[in-house]
C-alpha cells in the first residue's frame, strides 16, 4: 500500500547542506504496524511528513495506494491527506474552536465518509461520550489525544501516521491511549506507522525500523522480524 | 546593569522590525491627524484675532446701512456738521484683494495702521501724490491687481488685505460713498444721542459684532472632535502593537528579573523606551500633520471665507503652540495605550510561568465588563441628549455614544456569531464560523477602530446629506422670486418700478431695519402680502391664519434661531418697542443665518419706519425673460452687477458655499477610515503570526494553503461586514445627535434627518475593500508559507 523508494531529504543550513534522509526505501502493506525509532534529529518526523504529503523529498518516490504522492499538485496532496492518511501528533493539534463531537467528525466530513453512528461508537469506545459537547481546552491531555485518535479513525484512513502520540502523556495514560489506537486500527484494517523514542511502544508494533545517519536499518534481535 | 538590560529589551525590536514599524506608524499617524487639525485651528484663530483688530473692529462702534450698500456721502457730511466724530471707510475688493480706504485725519488711532498711529509713517506720504497701500508681509506681489499705487509691506495686517487713503480707495473701487462710518469712542458733550439722529443707518456698538471667532467656534470644535476621533483610532494601533510586544517579551522580563534586575529599573527602561518612541514618532507625526494641514488649509480657508466671511490665509505656519501640544499628546497617548502593558509587567510575579499568554484574549469577564460599561455609557449619552446643554454637552453625548458603541462591539459580535447557526453547513464552514468566534478577541481592537470610523462616516454623511437636501429644498422655497434688484436711492426705486411694472408679474419690496429682540441684535423685515410668500415661504410652525395676520399687521414671524434662543412659542407677545408688541404667529427656518430675524407686514413696517426707503426689490416674472430684464436694467440704470442678481445665480453661489463647507469633513472622514484600515492591517498581520498553530492542523488534515488563505479573507470580510452593519445604527444615532443637539446648540436650527442607503452601500463596499486590502498581505503570506513553517507546529525536533 505504501512504497518508499530511494527517498532523500536535504536541508540547507548556515553550515552547509544537511542530509537528513539519504536514499531511504521501505514499504507497508494493509493492516501492517511499523515502529520507526531513531535518535533525536535523526529525521523520523521528516520521514513521516514526507509520507503524509506534508513535505516534499529532494529525490526518490513515495507511492500511496499506487499514486505517486509527490507527482500531485498541492490540491492533490491535500486530498490524499484528507482521504487516505490520518495524522496523529504529540501535541494533539485539535481545533480549539470546535467541540469534541465536531473535532471527531471533522476529517470524516471533509473526506465525505462521515457516519454518525460510527463516530458515536468510536466516542463510546474512546470513553468520550460524556465530553462530546466540550471544547478541547476543557479536556485533560489523555482525553485530547483520544479525541485526536477518534478524529483520525472516524475518517477511515488507509494509513495512520502517528508522531510520538503519547509523548506528552504520563506512562499509564499513554499506554491506555496507545492500546486503544492499535485495537481500533486492527478492527478497521488500517496500517499504522509510529514514530517513537519508546522501545516499549515500538515492541508492541508488528515491525520496527531504525533511522541512523539518514538510512533505515533493521535493528538487531529481539525486535527484528 | 541598565546597559545590558536595555540592550536585551531593545533587541526585541531588532528581531521584529515589522512590529516596530507598526508601532511607529500608528503613533505617527495618530499624532499627524491630531496636530494637523490643531495646526488648521491655530492658523484660523490667529487670522480671526488679526481680523478683529483691523481698524479697531473689535473696539469701535460703527454706522452702516441696514440693507447693505454704501452710506450716502451727504449723510456723513451732515453728521460731521452736526458735530459727531465719525470717520468714513470705503471697503471693497479688487479681484481677490480686499482694499480698505481710511481717512487718517478723522480716524481714531486704534483704527489706523500701527505705522501711522505711532508716527513712523508721515500722513502726507500716505495721502499725497500717487498714494501708498500698506499690505501684510505675506501677500504675494504677483497676486495683486495691476494699476495699484506703490505698496509697502507691514506686520499685523490680514493676508490679501491692503489699507490706503480713502481717496485712493474711492478711485480704485469706483465708489465715492463710504461703506460705513467708524464712531469715535468720545463724542462732544451736549450732542443728542447718535442712535436717535441717524435715521436709515444702523448703529452697532463696539464688540457687538459677531466676530468670526465666535461664529466659527462650532466649526473648529467639529474639526477638533474629528482630530480626536482619528487620534483615538490611531491609538488602537499603538495599543495593539505594544500589547503584542509586551506579551512576547514576558519571558525576557521574567529572566531579567530573575537575574537580579530591580523591578523599578525594568519599569524605568520600559518607560524610557516608550518615551523615545513617542518623541520620535510624534516628531514625524508633527511633520506629517503639518503637511496634511498645508494640503487641507486652502479648502478650509475657502470654507471659512464662504460660510462666515472670515478671511484666513491658505498657508500654514509652524507654531510652537500646536507643535508642543502635538508632542505632548503623542506622549500621553502612548502612555495611555501602553500603560496597561507596563502595569502588567510591574505586577508580574517573579516565578510566574513564562508561557506567552494569548495576546489580547478577552475573557468572559472582560466581555461582561465591556458590556456593563457600554450600557452605562449609552445611558449617559441618552441622558445628555435629553438634558445636556451647550456644545460641550452635545460633544460629551457624542463621545459617550461612540465609546459605548466601541466597547459594546466585541460582546455584540460574539453574541451574533454565537446565535447564528447553519444547519447544513459543511465542516469547513462550521470551522470558519467557530474559528471566527475564537479570533474575535484578538481582532476586537481593530474592529472597534473600524466601527468608530464607519459610524463617524455614516453619522457625518447623514448629517451633511440631510443638511444638503433640506438646504436645497429651503432655497427653492425661499428664493421663489426670479430676480433680486437693489437700487441706490428712492428716485431710482421709483423709476425702476415704473420701468418694470408693465413687464413683470409683481414687484415685491423687501425692507429691513436693525432691531433688538430680548437684548439680542436682530433684523426686522417688512414684506408685501403676496402669493409668493403665502404659497412658498416654508414655516416650521404657524397659526392657521398666519399670512392674513401678518398682512393685517396683527402678527409677526420669527426665524428658528431667534425662537429657539429666546424660547418663543406661538402666541407669545414679542415686544418691538416700549409701546408696541405683536403676537408670534409663525416660525420659519433660516439655515445659514447666524443672527435672529423677524418679519412683519409691509404696511405696518412702512407705518413704523416711514423713513426707510424701499430699495431692495424681489421681482416675479417669467423665468425666460430674466436675462433680457437684467441686461435692460443694467443698461437703463447703470446698476453694478452685484445689484441685479437672478435666482439661479444665488442658488449656485449658495450651493458652492455649502459644498465648500463640507469638503474638509469629507477629507477627514476618508483619513479616519484609512487609519482604521491600517489598524485592521496591523491586527491581521499580528494575528497571522499567531494563527499558524490553529491553521496547521486544518492544513495537515487535508486543506491547501491557498484555500486557507481564501478562508482567512472570507473571515475578515464577514467580520468587517458585521461591524459595518452594527455601525449603521451607531452612525444614525450619531447623526441624530449632530442634527438635534449639536446643530441646534451651534447654529440654532434643527434639521430633519434623512437617510441615504445608497451612501451606506458605497461605504460598506469601501470597508470591504479596505478589509480585503488589509487581509491581502497576511493571506498572501499564508498561501506562500513553506510547509516547513507549518510543520514546526507539530514537531519539537527534526
Amino acid at each position: 500500500m505504501l512504497t518508499v523508494e530511494d527517498v532523500s531529504k536535504i536541508y540547507q543550513t548556515r553550515e552547509g547542506p544537511l542530509t537528513v534522509l539519504n536514499g531511504v526505501s521501505m514499504n507497508l502493506q494493509v493492516g501492517d504496524t511499523l515502529a520507526l525509532t531513531g535518535d533525536s534529529g535523526a529525521g523520523k518526523s521528516t520521514f513521516l511528513h514526507l509520507i503524509g504529503g506534508l513535505d516534499c523529498p529532494d529525490a526518490g518516490r513515495i507511492t500511496l495506494a499506487g499514486i505517486d504522492l509527490h507527482g500531485l499538485d498541492d490540491g492533490g496532496q491535500a486530498r490524499m491527506r484528507c482521504c487516505m492518511v490520518g495524522l496523529i501528533f504529540q501535541q494533539f493539534n485539535l481545533i480549539p474552536s470546535l467541540t469534541v463531537a465536531q473535532n471527531m467528525a471533522f476529517q470524516a466530513r471533509l473526506a465525505g465518509r462521515y457516519n454518525a453512528r460510527f463516530v458515536t461508537d468510536l466516542a463510546v469506545r474512546l470513553g468520550l461520550e460524556q465530553h462530546l459537547q466540550h471544547y478541547p481546552e476543557q479536556l485533560s491531555g489523555g482525553q485530547q489525544q483520544r479525541v485526536a485518535i477518534g478524529r483520525t479513525l472516524a475518517a477511515k484512513p488507509r494509513l495512520i501516521l502517528a508522531d510520538e502520540p503519547t509523548g506528552s502523556l504520563d506512562e499509564a495514560t499513554g499506554d491506555a491511549v496507545f492500546t486503544l489506537l492499535l485495537g481500533l486500527a486492527e478492527d478497521t484494517g488500517t496500517a499504522v506507522l509510529l514514530v517513537t523514542h519508546s522501545t516499549r511502544l515500538a515492541n508492541r508494533m508488528g515491525r520496527r525500523l531504525h533511522l541512523r545517519q539518514g538510512q533505515l536499518v533493521v535493528p538487531a534481535a529481539p525486535w527484528a522480524l | 546593569m541598565i546597559g545590558p538590560a536595555t540592550t536585551a529589551i531593545l533587541s526585541h525590536w531588532r528581531r521584529h522590525p515589522g512590529q516596530c514599524l507598526t508601532l511607529f506608524l500608528g503613533l505617527a499617524l495618530a499624532t499627524a491627524l491630531w496636530s494637523g487639525v490643531q495646526a488648521i485651528n491655530a492658523e484660523a484663530r490667529a487670522a480671526y484675532r488679526q481680523a478683529a483688530s483691523v481698524l479697531g473692529q473689535d473696539q469701535l462702534a460703527r454706522l452702516d446701512s441696514p440693507w447693505g450698500g454704501p452710506i450716502p456721502l451727504a449723510d456723513y457730511i451732515n453728521l460731521r456738521r452736526a458735530g459727531y466724530l465719525v470717520s468714513p471707510v470705503i471697503e471693497g475688493t479688487l479681484g481677490t484683494f480686499r482694499l480698505l480706504g481710511i481717512d487718517p485725519l478723522t480716524a481714531p488711532p486704534e483704527a489706523q495702521p500701527t505705522l501711522l498711529a505711532e508716527g513712523a509713517l508721515d500722513v502726507a506720504d500716505f495721502t499725497s501724490g500717487a498714494g501708498l497701500i500698506l499690505l501684510s508681509a505675506d501677500t504675494l506681489p504677483e497676486t495683486l491687481p495691476d494699476g495699484l499705487p506703490p505698496v509697502r509691506t507691514v506686520k499685523g495686517l490680514m493676508p490679501r488685505t491692503g489699507i490706503t487713503d480713502i481717496a485712493i480707495a474711492a478711485r480704485l473701487l469706483g465708489q465715492s460713498d463710504p461703506s460705513y462710518l467708524l464712531v469715535l469712542p468720545r463724542q462732544p458733550a451736549g450732542l443728542p444721542d447718535l442712535a436717535g439722529n441717524t435715521p436709515g443707518l444702523r448703529l452697532t456698538e463696539g464688540g457687538g459684532f459677531s466676530t468670526p471667532g465666535q461664529l466659527t467656534d462650532s466649526f473648529h470644535l467639529s474639526l477638533t472632535a474629528f482630530g480626536l476621533l482619528a487620534f483615538a483610532v490611531g491609538l488602537f494601533i499603538v495599543h495593539a502593537a505594544t500589547g503584542l510586544a509586551f506579551e512576547q517579551r514576558r519571558a525576557s522580563f521574567r529572566t531579567l528579573r530573575a537575574l537580579g534586575l530591580p523591578l523599578r529599573t525594568l519599569i524605568a527602561v520600559l518607560l524610557a523606551e516608550l518615551l523615545a518612541f513617542a518623541l520620535i514618532a510624534g516628531g514625524v507625526g508633527l511633520i506629517l500633520g503639518y503637511a496634511m494641514a498645508a494640503v487641507l488649509m486652502p479648502g478650509v480657508a475657502g470654507t471659512l471665507r464662504g460660510l462666515y466671511g472670515a478671511e484666513v490665509s491658505g498657508e500654514v505656519l509652524f507654531r510652537t503652540e500646536w507643535g508642543l501640544a502635538g508632542l505632548g499628546i503623542a506622549v500621553l497617548g502612548t502612555v495611555a495605550a501602553a500603560g496597561h502593558g507596563v502595569l502588567r509587567v510591574a505586577r508580574l510575579p517573579l516565578l510566574a510561568p513564562a508561557q506567552p499568554r494569548a495576546w489580547a484574549i478577552a475573557s468572559g469577564q472582560t466581555m461582561r465588563w465591556q458590556s456593563g460599561a457600554a450600557l452605562v455609557l449609552f445611558a449617559t449619552a441618552f441622558a445628555l441628549a435629553l438634558f445636556g446643554t451647550g456644545l460641550a454637552g452635545g460633544f460629551a453625548c457624542l463621545a459617550a455614544l461612540l465609546i459605548g458603541a466601541a466597547l459594546a462591539l466585541p460582546p455584540v459580535l460574539a453574541a451574533v456569531l454565537g446565535a447564528i447557526r447553519w444547519p447544513r453547513a459543511g465542516p469547513m464552514a462550521e470551522w470558519l464560523w467557530a474559528d471566527t468566534r475564537q479570533q474575535l478577541p484578538g481582532l476586537s481592537l481593530a474592529l472597534m477602530a473600524l466601527l468608530l470610523a464607519l459610524a463617524a462616516n455614516i453619522g457625518v454623511s447623514t448629517m451633511v446629506g440631510s443638511f444638503r437636501g433640506t438646504f436645497l429644498e429651503w432655497l427653492d422655497q425661499r428664493l421663489a422670486s426670479e430676480l433680486y434688484v437693489t437700487v441706490r436711492n428712492k428716485a431710482e426705486a421709483r423709476a425702476l418700478r415704473d420701468a418694470l411694472s408693465p413687464r413683470v408679474d409683481a414687484i415685491l419690496p423687501v425692507v429691513s431695519v436693525a432691531a433688538v429682540f430680548y437684548d439680542m441684535p436682530a433684523d426686522l423685515y417688512g414684506i408685501a402680502d403676496h402669493a409668493t410668500y403665502r404659497d412658498h415661504w416654508p414655516l416650521l410652525s404657524s397659526e392657521p391664519d398666519v399670512w392674513d395676520r401678518v398682512a393685517r399687521g396683527t402678527g409677526i414671524l420669527v426665524n428658528e434661531q431667534l425662537a429657539r434662543r429666546t424660547g418663543l412659542t406661538l402666541g407669545d407677545a414679542i415686544p418691538l418697542a416700549t409701546d408696541w408688541d405683536l403676537p408670534l404667529v409663525g416660525v420659519y427656518p433660516d439655515y445659514g443665518n447666524p443672527a435672529g430675524q423677524a418679519i412683519i407686514g409691509l404696511d405696518l413696517f412702512a407705518e413704523r419706519f416711514p423713513d426707510i426707503p424701499h430699495l431692495a426689490l424681489a421681482i416675479r416674472t417669467d423665468p425666460g425673460s430674466v436675462p433680457a430684464l437684467i441686461r435692460d436694467l443694467q443698461e437703463a440704470f447703470a446698476l453694478p452687477p452685484r445689484f441685479v442678481v437672478d435666482q439661479s445665480q444665488v442658488k449656485h453661489i449658495s450651493l458652492q458655499v455649502f459644498e465648500q463647507t463640507f469638503r474638509i469633513t469629507g477629507a477627514l472622514n476618508a483619513l479616519t477610515l484609512g487609519v482604521a484600515a491600517f489598524a485592521l492591517l496591523t491586527s491581521l498581520l499580528t494575528l497571522s503570526r499567531m494563527r499558524l498553530a490553529q491553521l496547521a492542523p486544518v492544513w495537515a488534515i487535508g486543506q491547501t494553503r491557498r484555500r486557507l488563505a481564501v478562508i482567512e479573507m472570507v473571515r475578515s470580510g464577514v467580520l468587517t461586514l458585521l461591524t459595518f452593519v452594527l455601525a449603521i445604527p451607531v452612525g444614525l444615532a450619531l447623526a441624530r445627535v449632530l442634527l438635534t443637539v449639536v446643530n441646534v446648540e451651534a447654529f440654532g436650527w434643527r434639521l430633519p434627518m434623512r437617510i441615504f442607503p445608497a451612501d451606506w452601500l458605497r461605504l460598506g463596499l469601501c470597508a470591504l475593500l479596505a478589509a480585503a486590502l488589509a487581509e491581502a498581505w497576511p493571506a498572501w503570506c499564508l498561501a506562500r508559507t513553506a510547509p516547513a513553517q507549518l510543520l514546526k507546529v507539530f514537531t519539537s525536533e527534526r
